[in-house]
């Protein structure tokens, strides 16, 4: 549905996306996963129509996205970095505008929201104004009103940042819905929770880009161990400790600032390794490697800094 | 294939859809709006034309070409009032909608092009200066302020002198990052053609250097058809000119609509 390559854009001397292919196929949830300035949102534009590429080819729905725009957008459903709901108007008003800028008819519109609202769980704030609503509740709005042209595609620029914890669970949960009825989603996103629980495929992005493409498991499993331990010490003895642990059997060591990661098969085995040199961490834990350690692995960088 | 989904996209409904858009926003706002409308005319004919009308009325009116000075302020006003309401509409409601609500993006990820954007801003800015022009013109009226029935046709006149600003105006307030520039705007650009160009006195008042500045201004052309027609002196070839001239600030400004709106809304 998608086709990118060598696709580029540049803001003057500044290369925000630096030659990258991705093809995406329809029912698929495919995720641009990197941290900030990544050059994610830059891509979105591109995939919207509303930001012409500076190279590469890109062509979307089998059309050209600076020819073709109307026509492509029409069939697309945008949920943007930043909510640009009409905060004075209703949020069934903000449907309608929303709807008839599609040239949808009234009656349409107004059979949708219902749905659409129903589908977001805000059917009972309906005749209310936007502005007072919670961020999640504006985030979901935002994500009824992209859905009002019954788009084939579903492009989420960060659909979560900047939500609570409940409030993100809450509009996972209604992507998931989305992917489930075979909606096809695009989605930015900086954390890796939310590219795991959402994503069948993805792309770690760094720099402009693109640094490892597969599915969750895949890029862990190719990039990581299966488990990982973490431990914090006393920052006076953080330095120590690290050359210390040099000892210990592992298949990769990352020192962060204020922890030492060790990337290893079995992480009791290591922590029993680690005390066995009489290095005794102020806390340890062992988990399962997440994309945060793919991204660590590729990149250097945390993801979130 | 391409080609025929381009075909069916027809650019004049899209800006319609935007108009919708402004016409629903107006809706929370549309009574406030009336009453000062009603109000300013109301305001500026009371102090201006019957309070200081009457003082400069008894000093003689031969070079207000013999009429009142209520009746010769009455279309420079109305000609003022398409200026003030065209700067009123151009610059913060454009710029909240790039900036602060960013309606314009929202609308730039539907089908609507930044130049439907543009054109659905603009036909509500043409029904905005209608409706205060034609309430201008009903309460001047009323007041006795206007000689003839051509003033009939001072209206369009009102609102093309309205849209000689609105369009330039709006094509810039969209480039704009910071909402400082607008007071600017309002200070040394409004202000000044509001007071030297032929709304209040007749710029034959004006030393003869500085006359020039006043014609290039398009609210003299304005103020001028307006009050030749208000009078029922006006001459085709006059009106032409004047028409063309407001006609030519106004085109000027839809082409560099065209330029900066895709500019700042496809980055």
């Amino acid at each position: 549905m998608i086709r990118a390559r060598g696709l580029v854009k540049r803001f003057g001397s500044f290369t925000a996306v630096d030659g990258i292919d991705f093809d995406l196929s329809r029912g698929e949830a495919f995720g641009f996963l990197g941290p900030n300035g990544a050059g994610k949102s830059s891509t979105m534009r591109m995939i919207g129509c509303v930001s012409p590429p500076s190279g590469g080819e890109l062509s979307i729905l089998g059309l050209d996205p600076v020819a073709d725009g109307p026509a492509i957008r029409a069939r697309l459903g945008v949920v943007p970095q930043e909510d640009t709901l009409d905060l004075e108007l209703t949020v069934r008003e903000n449907l309608m505008i929303y709807g008839r800028y599609f040239g949808l008819p009234r009656e349409v519109i107004r059979e949708r929201s219902t749905r659409l609202l129903e589908f977001v769980q805000l059917s009972d704030r309906s005749a209310d104004q936007v502005e007072p609503l919670s961020g999640g509740m504006k985030r979901r709005l935002t994500i009824a009103r992209s859905l009002i042209n019954e788009p084939e595609i579903l492009l989420l620029d960060e659909p979560t940042t900047g939500l609570d914890p409940q409030a993100r669970h809450a509009v996972w949960d209604r992507l998931f819905r989305l992917k489930q009825q075979g909606v096809t989603l695009v989605l930015t996103t900086h954390y890796m929770d939310e590219a795991e629980q959402l994503c069948d495929r993805l792309v770690v992005m760094d720099r402009g880009k693109i640094a490892a493409e597969g599915s969750p498991r895949e890029l862990i499993g190719r990039y990581s161990t299966p488990e990982v331990l973490e431990m914090r010490f006393d920052p006076a003895e953080h330095q120590v400790a690290a050359e210390k642990l040099t000892g210990v059997p592992a298949e990769r060591t990352e020192v962060l600032a204020d922890r030492i990661l060790l990337y290893v098969t079995d992480g009791d085995v290591a922590l029993a390794a680690v005390r066995a040199l009489e290095v005794e961490p102020l806390t340890s834990l062992v988990r399962r490697s997440t994309l945060e350690d793919v991204f660590l692995r590729l990149t250097g960088r945390r993801l979130e800094d | 294939m391409a080609a025929a989904t381009r075909a069916a996209v027809p650019s004049r409904s899209f800006a319609v859809r935007q108009f919708r858009f402004w016409l629903t926003d107006y809706r929370r706002t549309w009574r406030g709006s009336i009453y000062s409308s009603l109000l300013s005319p109301l305001l500026f004919l009371g102090a201006m034309g019957l309070g200081l009308g009457k003082l400069v009325d008894a000093h003689g009116t031969a070079s207000l070409g013999g009429v009142s000075y209520l009746v010769f302020l009455a279309p420079g006003l109305l000609a003022a009032t398409g200026m003030q309401t065209a700067v009123g509409e151009c610059t913060y409601p454009v710029f909240a909608s790039v900036k602060w609500t960013k309606t314009y993006q929202a609308a730039s990820a539907s089908p609507l092009r930044p130049a439907d954007v543009f054109h659905g801003h603009l036909l509500f800015v043409l029904m905005r200066l209608t409706m205060n022009c034609g309430i201008f013109i009903a309460v001047a009226s009323v007041l006795g302020a206007v000689r003839s029935v051509w003033i009939v046709a001072a209206l369009p006149v009102a609102v093309l002198t309205g849209l000689a600003f609105a369009t330039p105006i709006e094509a810039w307030s969209v480039t704009r990052t910071k909402d400082t520039s607008f007071a600017v705007i309002y200070r040394f650009g409004m202000i000044p053609m509001f007071l030297f160009s032929g709304v209040f006195f007749p710029i034959t008042q004006l030393p003869a250097w500085f006359r020039p500045l006043a014609y290039l201004t398009p609210l003299w052309h304005g103020a001028a058809l307006c009050r030749a027609l208000s009078l029922g002196v006006a001459t085709l070839g006059g009106a032409l000119v004047h028409v063309g001239y407001l006609v030519l600030w106004a085109a000027a400004g839809v082409a560099a609509g065209h330029m900066t709106y895709p500019r700042r809304l496809y980055v």
